[in-house]
């Protein structure tokens, strides 16, 4: 086992390096500025850079936008759906990358408090995407004044904008000799703009990388500075091609120097209330964690192992569930061999969850940094079965550097996961071939041909600009070019709204099809995860206990991204008499505590219906949104079979029996009707009941989230919101 | 006996709560026990024997925020 005693520092560029970088450096454009100091979690400014005009612009942000969009996510989809049309697309000049951290972010007395929310119009999907990242980036620019900033237009060069709230100015600098790798341009920056070794941890650094220049799933890192270490680290805004959008507008970097950070930046309403809900949390995970699980030791991955023991590890592009040869890289092979322990690994100040782990001095086996030795981020659990037994491979080793390429190119590890082994399967099936993908072989658990891919996609060479389009887009191509049959592609091509699914089987749990498949920027999970209340717990038996579920979750889990929190706190650990209260599923001590950091930052009290009606109005403004921009209806919520029941015969018979029985049970056929069945008549009829059931869960869940049957939030429902603005009114009107 | 409300096929004379966690392979790290409304807590699965008119819940807890 590693521990944090033994890992050296790293190594920093040098003076030599640095100076040559400066030098290089053209002031293009330079603002000042006036600081304005938060209050109660806001500043209410936002900064609008036009990256093609280099112009930068202070705004307030109105007290009714303040009212009804809250901060994180709300602030971001308000400000993006003026900056577009309804014809924008990502590439376009107008389209902007908008991101905010809310007003709970950046207090550093309670775990999981410094998420930034980022939209944009995704190159994946056409509609907003948003996605949350922890590091430093977003808590910082609310330090240096801004409780949003927006990014249009486009440059003719590759810009870094620096906002430096230490001399308040903003400016936009040409910067042609950094890298453009986000793990070395990064700390390069991260050097570059510090005073000294003790100054790098005021910096941070947004970057995406050098595949994101051309990959649709190009995502976005925030930096944080790792001083045990002497490493600038990276966590990832990763859903949607924020990267590649980022890219596109030719920003290398954004650059956010601070003067550093204090115990109560935030200016907040009640300092000892947030002071003792802190303490009551450290205290919980101290005592518990080890015993629950063990996020400090490993992070997320701690469920890697038990979740094929449901059957909800993808295997085989979401085939199967069990992942057979997990027992080599289950949590603890990760924790003795590759995770470095001891570390206070939080992302944001203050989370003693401490769930961001590192495999330290990792050395790379493949691609232009071959054979040095570099520091890994995760892989959370999302990035271990993505890149892991979705394609076939159990070799930690081989995930984290595929993990690490993932992270320094600017992919997101889930797109890139969830599409590899889409490639796989096509491989599988002779849709590709080596003379098709250049001589890659693609045959499930071939890691090295994975990599190559990867490497490929960063050079924007060969087979690699077709690994970029993701899935969506290469099964038309593939369509196309007569390699495969669309409607089979459509079945397992585990993708929804053109975004890639995260990492979870849902063939077991209707609800988490709709979990998936109901949700508004496509088919990602922190919208609701219900698997096991669903499949294991029974919990929630009937349509309209699913429906309730489905209501009811998104909008809790969409109150954490209109704050700046990270979900895992709330219920990744519990308190020890959690078991007694009413609804343990619920942690209700939990949701207590976030209502008081809430009351504690704003001096406003709210309750849970509060807190729901607070992200119910952002939940539906999205949905409006979406419609405008073309999908967001009911036949844009249409899932790919496979992720409701098995596509092909191996994949039925794999669990033959339980889908036997569940024909009896749950779909009305005799024993001796499904004994004389054959394989196909027994899989159509499988696939005619489960389609149904999930035509039925639409049908009672849109009425539940005050929706008519097409989808469309209702004139009624907005009114009873406050959301009966004329532009949302606009778009539904036609469509009551 | 009941399983997170469905008739548990596997019950026997004898049965414990920690045979129904095995038997399931209920591997997750969360989880709350109860049978007819009573909490079980880990120590005591064991010893826990389970009738044929128990209502056993073993409830997953959420994860992953
Ligand atoms: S729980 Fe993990 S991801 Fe969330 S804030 Fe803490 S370290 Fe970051």
């Amino acid at each position: 086992m590693i521990h944090i005693c033994n890992v050296e520092r790293y190594h920093a560029p040098s003076a030599e390096e640095l100076q040559a970088l400066r030098e290089s450096h053209v002031l293009l454009k330079k603002y000042d500025y006036e600081r304005k100091p938060l209050h109660r979690g806001y500043t209410d400014k936002i900064l609008t850079i036009d990256v093609g005009t280099k112009e930068a612009m202070i705004a307030d942000i109105p007290a009714e936008v303040k009212e009804k969009f809250i901060g994180g996510k709300g602030y971001c989809l308000r400000y993006l759906w003026d900056a577009v049309n309804p014809q924008t697309r990502w590439d376009s000049p107008e389209n902007e990358i908008v991101m905010s951290a809310g007003p709970i972010a950046g207090i550093t007395q309670y775990g999981g408090t410094g998420k930034t929310l980022i939209c944009t119009i995704s190159p994946m999907t056409d509609i907003p995407i948003d996605s949350n990242v922890g590091g430093f980036f977003g808590p910082y620019l609310k330090f240096a004044g801004f409780d949003a900033l927006e990014i249009r237009g486009k440059s003719d060069t590759d810009v870094v904008v620096v906002i430096d709230a230490t001399k308040g100015t903003i400016s936009f600098e040409e910067a042609p000799m950094e890298h453009f790798d986000a793990h070395i341009l990064c700390e390069e920056l991260t050097a570059l703009y510090a005073d000294n070794e003790n100054d790098k941890k005021n910096i941070a650094v947004a970057a995406a990388g050098s595949a994101a220049d051309y990959c649709n799933l190009g995502m976005l890192n925030f930096s944080f500075y790792d001083p045990r270490r002497g490493v600038t680290r990276l966590k990832q805004a990763g859903r949607g091609g924020i990267g590649r959008v980022f890219r596109n507008k030719r920003i290398k970097a954004l650059v956010c120097k601070i003067g550093g950070v204090k115990a109560n930046l935030n200016d907040v309403y009640d300092f000892g209330l947030i002071n003792k809900t802190g303490l009551k949390f450290h205290r919980e995970v101290a005592n518990n964690d080890a015993k629950q699980n063990d996020m400090r030791g490993v992070g997320t991955a701690y469920s890697l192992r038990t979740l094929a023991d449901y059957d909800i590890v993808p295997t085989h592009n979401f085939k199967f569930g069990d992942a057979p040869g997990i027992d080599e890289m289950t949590a603890a092979v990760f924790k003795a061999d590759w995770l470095t322990q001891g570390a206070a690994d939080g992302c944001w100040y203050g989370c003693s969850m401490a769930c961001a782990k590192a495999s330290d001095h990792f050395l790379l086996k493949t691609g232009p940094y071959k054979g040095q030795r570099v520091c890994v981020d995760g892989p959370e659990y999302e990035s271990a079965a993505g890149l892991g037994p979705s394609c076939g491979i159990y070799n930690p080793q081989e995930v984290l550097e595929i993990n690490f390429y993932c992270d320094t190119y600017g992919l997101d590890t889930i797109s890139y996961g969830t599409m590899t082994a889409f490639l796989m399967e096509c491989y599988e099936r002779g849709i590709l071939n080596k003379e098709r993908t250049g001589g890659l072989d693609l045959t499930w658990g071939n890691a090295a041909d994975d990599l190559e891919m990867m490497h490929q996609m960063a050079r924007n060479e060969g087979f690699g600009k077709i690994a970029a389009l993701g899935i969506h887009k290469q099964k038309e191509y593939f369509a196309k070019m007569g390699w495969g049959d669309m409607n089979e592609m459509n079945d397992f091509g585990m993708e929804q709204k053109g975004l890639e699914y995260s990492e979870y089987s849902a063939k077991e749990s209707l609800a988490q099809q709709g979990g998936y498949g109901l949700t508004n920027k496509g088919p990602q999970h922190d919208e609701a995860w219900l698997i096991f209340m669903d499949q294991v717990n029974n919990q929630i038996p009937t349509f309209e206990d699913k429906a309730e579920a489905l209501y009811f979750y998104p909008m809790f889990r969409t109150w954490f991204g209109l704050m700046g929190l990270c979900k895992l706190p709330w219920n990744d650990i519990v308190p020890a008499d959690n078991a007694l209260t009413d609804d343990p599923k619920m942690v209700p001590e939990h949701v207590e505590n976030y209502l008081n950091l809430y009351y504690g930052v704003t001096g406003q009290k709210i309750d849970t219906k509060e807190m729901i009606r607070q992200s119910e109005r952002v939940y539906n403004f999205q949905r409006i949104f979406n419609i405008r921009m073309g999908k967001g209806l009911r036949a844009n919520d249409a899932i790919p079979y496979r992720s409701a029941g098995p596509v092909f015969e191996d994949e039925y018979l794999w669990r033959e029996e339980r889908y036997d029985t569940q024909l009896v049970e749950l779909a009305g056929y005799t024993p001796e009707q499904v004994k004389s069945m054959s394989l196909q008549e027994r899989m159509a009829a499988t696939r005619k009941h489960r389609e149904d059931q999930y035509q039925k869960l639409i049908d009672a869940v849109y009425p539940k989230r005050g929706w008519n049957m097409n989808g469309v939030p209702t004139i009624a429902h907005l009114k009873e919101l406050g959301m009966d603005l004329p532009e949302l009114l606009e778009i539904v009107e036609p469509l009551q | 006996m009941q399983l997170n409300h469905r008739e548990y096929a596997g019950f026997r004379e004898g049965i414990t709560v920690q045979d129904v966690i095995d038997e399931n392979k209920f591997t997750w790290p969360k989880l709350v026990v109860r049978c007819n409304g009573k909490v079980i807590w880990p120590q005591d699965y064991a010893q826990t024997v389970l009738q044929e008119n128990d209502d056993l819940e073993v409830i997953h807890l959420l994860g992953g925020g």
